[in-house]
């Protein structure tokens, strides 16, 4: 069962002797979704750099049964020097693929998620801020991974946009059965994909609550999704956790 | 069809830059007026002089020693600073080990190196070699160590997430960052090769344009010795246009943009 998932037991880490994290749990099956939300510095990211193995945590451990991660990391990451489809080219770079099957997946990637001919050959400083999380977007995507870890992967872009690649994660998921892990601050982005949210809380952080969604997420609309997020927000440990966001 | 040459010849930018080698030459041949043959021979004595040392086969050979003794040199500056400056950027005690003794190469003159290099070669060939990539190396193996400290390390930790091979790592992660520091440094190294080079051939005498120019002296020939400075300086200044220039340019264009490509 457990060589089926992703399970984290016991994590601990802190920096320069500053404990951030404190025994988390978790576990996440395979295909399945899990959000991971929190106030800023919760220390969410570190979180997912350890599930990732980006990072050792000081104590606890990972049990990570995957081939193919991925990561969308909270700034884009892109070379300055390569252009948008060498930036995702340069993802696949560890594959045996030739150079024009690298380039040609680039490119079919980079215009699922929105971008054509034209993005494609252009340097990230030519592009706009949510252009490059789309190319982050499509870098993570065209490594077909087993494991994806986003970490406010939609945090830049406009309420349409950000919604459409959601769905288009949330497919590209399904269809391939990837267990996703994505960091957020946003509920409403948390309740369309996750099947379990966890919640993070204090200093060093624990895990305050743990939520889990039934319905499957193809299913949900925005009157269940608005639905959901009221029912959360009224639960106390939740509230504390984003009161800056929710006393708005 | 030769109007339209020196047309674009003349054009822009470069209508100025000749400008500025037309005020130097009016400034020299100026201070050949005031002062006479002797002291400041005309730009076109020293002209003549140089068409001379060309008749008199004399200027290929020297050419061709020089160019052999300053890029043999930059090569080797080069290849070890670079290696050592790359491994320094990326371990301490390497960094803490070789950053001083690149501090004190740097303080040493270029004028010492060439003596002590014509002690222990001698009148070789290798001593103009050593004093250009002892000179040389530490500038670059600086440059290198800088580079490499400064490469972005989320940009290291995005390619190890893509579990990205070490050669791709390399070729794509340091090294465009660090040619940005490098090549900068390798064009003044370059032209800093030169000189030294001179310098080095001037006091060991096996040939080269600072062997033309210590005969020239020998000779109290102002003219000759005009000519060879000329010739220093064009070579340098061809070296510039037609190596440095274009691979700076080639490697800046992520920063601007290919050329024609919306900004």
């Amino acid at each position: 069962m457990s060589g089926e998932a992703l399970v984290a037991t016991g994590l601990s880490h802190g920096f320069a002797g500053v404990p951030v994290l404190d025994g988390i749990d978790l576990t996440v099956p395979r295909g399945g979704v899990l959000a991971i939300l929190g106030p800023s510095g919760a220390g969410k990211t570190t979180l997912l750099a350890i599930l990732g193995s980006l990072l050792v945590p000081d104590a606890g451990h990972v049990e990570r049964p995957f081939e193919r991660p991925a990561f969308v990391f909270q700034d884009p990451l892109l070379l300055p020097w390569r252009t948008a489809r060498g930036n995702v080219a340069f993802a696949l770079t560890g594959r045996r693929l030739s150079r024009a099957e690298r380039l040609s997946r680039s490119r079919s990637m980079l215009v699922k998620v929105g971008l054509g001919q034209d993005e494609a050959g252009r340097y990230p400083h030519q592009l706009s801020g949510g252009m490059r999380k789309r190319v982050a977007l499509a870098r993570a995507l065209a490594v077909e991974p087993d494991l994806l870890l986003l970490d406010e992967a939609f945090s830049a872009l406009d309420v349409g946009l950000a919604r459409e690649m959601q769905r288009l994660v949330r497919l590209d998921a399904q269809e391939r059965g990837v267990t996703v892990v994505l960091v957020t601050h946003d509920l409403s982005e948390a309740v369309r994909l996750a099947d379990q949210l966890v919640v993070l809380s204090g200093r060093p952080a624990h895990v305050a609550c743990r939520v889990a969604i039934g319905r499957p997420s193809r299913l949900r609309d925005d009157a269940f999704v608005e639905a959901e997020i009221r029912r959360l927000a009224a639960s106390e440990a939740i509230r504390d956790a984003f009161r800056p966001t929710l006393s708005g | 069809m030769a109007g339209r040459f020196w047309r674009q010849l003349f054009s822009g930018e470069r209508r100025w830059a000749a400008l500025g080698i037309l005020a130097v030459l009016a400034l020299w041949e100026a201070g050949h007026r005031a002062y006479g043959d002797f002291v400041l021979p005309s730009p076109l004595a020293t002209l003549a002089v140089l068409g001379r040392l060309t008749l008199d086969g004399d200027l290929g050979p020297a050419i061709l020693t020089t160019t052999r003794d300053a890029l043999s040199g930059f090569l080797v500056a080069t290849l070890i600073g670079s290696l050592l400056g790359g491994l320094a950027g990326r371990s301490t005690p390497l960094r803490a080990m070789l950053q001083p003794v690149a501090t004190m190469l740097i303080g040493v003159p270029a004028i010492a190196w060439v003596v002590l290099s014509l002690l222990w070669f001698g009148g070789s060939g290798l001593a103009a070699t050593f004093s250009v990539a002892v000179a040389v190396g530490p500038v670059v193996f600086a440059a290198a160590m800088q580079g490499t400290r400064t490469v972005d390390g989320s940009l290291r930790v995005m390619a190890r997430s893509f579990r990205v091979p070490f050669h791709v790592l390399l070729a794509d992660v340091y090294l465009p960052h660090v040619l940005s520091y490098l090549l900068p440094a390798l064009g003044a190294a370059l032209a800093m090769s030169w000189k030294v080079a001179v310098m080095a051939e001037l006091l060991s005498g096996a040939g080269g344009i600072g062997d033309g120019l210590a005969a020239a002296r020998a000779e109290v020939d102002t003219a000759r010795t005009m000519a060879w400075v000329v010739v220093v300086v064009a070579l340098l200044l061809i070296v510039e246009r037609l190596i440095i220039e274009p691979v700076r340019r080639y490697f800046d264009t992520w920063r601007r943009g290919l050329p024609g490509e919306a900004p």
